[in-house]
């Protein structure tokens, strides 16, 4: 192994979470591979504070990048990658995780595992485990052509405390080559809420909700007492009560809050699979042999149109 | 225009995984195969194209020609108009860049205009091969679209780039396309177009029939050590009147969970 490189996202100059937590993972495993660190950063970021969480060198791409296109994005890292030597890269599972990065494997004619949860170094090799079939199975993988890259779901790692050093950032030129395609909108959210995949909490009704009337009136007031985002199920998504973007499952979102309350939800195998890693789950359900209760912390076998406004109630008496 | 929808077929949703042998795999026995979810949306996206402004519309796969069972309900059945299937030994251990490569090498032979494709497969959950496809072409791809209008050979397409943000894009074909939950509502196949289904072409080539070798597909990726992801512990049912099991609840949740 040659080195493993960073790809540091970073917002209008200000570095994602994502870019510390990869940093301090490279940092691990090259320690016991005994090969350097590096980054790559794309646009103008303050590129030698990457040395703080142990970056040697940063490997600067000269652009505008303001408005993501995946073409220039893809040549870009394609030309850090070049310039670092590096064979090992990891970067985020992020948009451009899933959108630029296959482009990069395709044009570099390297290999992409996807989705890693963990990282570990094993016979002079990085090794990614990684989740399948929407977690419902786990599978390590290993990559046997350079560049071999590991995206990396976010939070999957702590945050590294930040040392003293200061990174050697080198100027990367490269010939940007643009998609074709003119962005000629951004949409930000409708609601306030944090979206479901990065949801800390989150409420979600199921088919016995029996309406979109039944269940804006009681599943969304609890969630807003809570602080929570919206979940539906996909029977409810189907029947029209929630939009698409509130799925939860194996053919919705993969969500993982510190609490997920599940309301007339029976907890079909698809839907467990969206929600299982979730650290607190509260099922309410009438029917006692609901699937969801094998798997809830806290199980109500009650009627949620009884429990969802007492519970709304209290949460809002706490102080 | 010629439409290229790329299917894969996988486990049905309501699969529970069990491991094989050793963890090389998973089990397949007793196993419920479906065309892939989000490539159900592209197959109707696919044939809505064709209904606009005409055309035909070519299913393709990487995979074994038993497949065809689930390309014919799930895309012939539906609007296809024929299927090529890349069926080789050599594909079984390929990664997603191998399978991109021989999909991409089918799409040139059949001259297609503009492909559909789910935004991943619900097996791998790779979300790799679209990207790698339109790499490979030489095209654009606008990832997860729920949102797309053609205008002759322009379009506009809204894609989710996370956090809940979608952005709208312009350009013109050809390009790929990945599709996103709500960019259609896939319809049914109807008894009729069942049977009829029956006697559209499926093409099974080999990797030779399109110029590849063994060697053109060898996987840089190897997938081992499958395993289940551990059980959660066991819960509790609270017990009491609605009143009381609220109570409880709020206390448990803010006691001992501590997540309140």
């Amino acid at each position: 192994m040659s080195g493993i490189l960073v790809i540091a996202e970073h917002e209008g100059g200000v570095f994602k979470k994502t870019a510390a937590e990869l940093l301090g993972k490279a940092t691990e495993l090259a320690g016991t591979l005994g090969v350097p660190v590096s980054a790559a950063v794309l646009g103008d970021a303050p590129a030698a504070e990457l040395g703080a969480f142990g970056a040697a060198k940063v490997y600067q791409v000269a652009g505008d990048f303001g408005d993501y296109d995946t073409g220039a994005v893809t040549s870009a890292i394609v030309a850090a990658i070049e310039a670092s030597g590096a064979d090992v890269v990891l970067t985020a599972a992020s948009f451009l995780g899933k959108d630029a990065i296959p482009r990069v494997v395709a044009r570099t004619n390297g290999g992409q595992s996807s989705e890693c949860t963990e990282l570990r170094a094993e016979g002079g090799q990085v090794v990614g485990r990684r989740p399948m079939y929407a977690g419902k199975a786990f599978a390590d993988t290993t990559i046997s052509r350079s560049p071999a890259i590991f995206t990396v779901r976010p939070n999957s790692f702590g945050q590294p405390v930040a040392g003293g050093g200061s990174a050697e950032v080198v100027a990367v030129n490269a010939e940007l080559k643009h998609s074709g395609l003119k962005l000629v909108e951004r949409k930000q959210p409708e609601t306030e809420a944090v979206d479901l995949t990065e949801a800390e909490r989150i409420v979600s009704g199921g088919r016995s909700l029996k309406s979109k009337e039944q269940f804006d009136a009681v599943v969304r007031p609890l969630a807003g007492s809570l602080k929570a985002t919206v979940g539906a199920s996909r029977a409810a998504v189907d029947a029209g009560y929630a939009p698409h973007g509130d799925q939860v499952g194996q053919t919705g979102k993969t969500v993982n809050p510190q609490l997920y309350i599940a309301l007339g939800i029976s907890g079909a195998i698809q839907h467990l699979a969206g929600m299982r890693t979730s650290k607190v789950i509260v099922a309410v359900n009438t029917d006692p042999d609901a699937p969801i209760f094998e798997h809830a912390t806290y199980g109500l076998v009650a009627d949620l149109f009884e429990v969802a406004p007492k519970l709304q109630a209290a949460v809002e008496a706490l102080d | 225009m010629k439409i290229g929808v790329c299917v894969k077929v996988v486990p049905d949703t309501d699969t529970r995984i069990k491991i094989a042998g050793g963890g090389e795999g998973i089990d397949e026995s007793g196993i419920k195969w479906i065309v892939s979810p989000y490539d159900a949306f592209a197959v109707e996206e696919g044939v809505k194209t064709k209904e606009a402004g005409g055309g035909e519309v070519v299913l393709f796969s990487a995979g074994p020609k038993d497949w065809q069972t689930q390309l014919r309900a799930g895309g012939l059945a539906v609007g296809g108009d024929k299927a090529v299937i890349i069926d080789d030994p050599a594909l079984a251990g390929t990664d997603g860049l191998g399978v991109a490569k021989a999909l991409a090498k089918a799409i040139e032979a059949e001259g297609i205009e503009v492909v559909f494709t789910g935004k991943q497969a619900i097996d791998d959950d790779n979300v790799q091969v679209p990207a790698m496809l339109a790499e490979l072409l030489g095209w654009p791809h606008v990832s997860f679209v729920s949102e797309l209008s053609l205008d002759g050979t322009t379009f506009t397409a809204t894609r989710d780039v996370g956090s809940g943000i979608q952005e709208v894009v312009t350009g013109s074909l050809p390009a790929v396309f990945t599709a996103e939950r709500g960019l259609n509502n896939p319809r049914y196949a109807k008894l009729p177009a069942i049977m009829k289904a029956k006697k559209k072409p499926v093409d099974v080539k080999a990797l030779g029939d399109l110029g590849l070798s063994a060697d053109d597909v060898a996987p840089a990726v190897t997938t081992t050590a499958f395993s289940l992801p551990p059980e959660r512990p066991a819960g509790r049912k609270l017990e009491g009147d609605v009143d009381s099991m609220v109570s409880q609840l709020v206390d448990l949740l803010r006691n001992e969970a501590k997540v309140l």
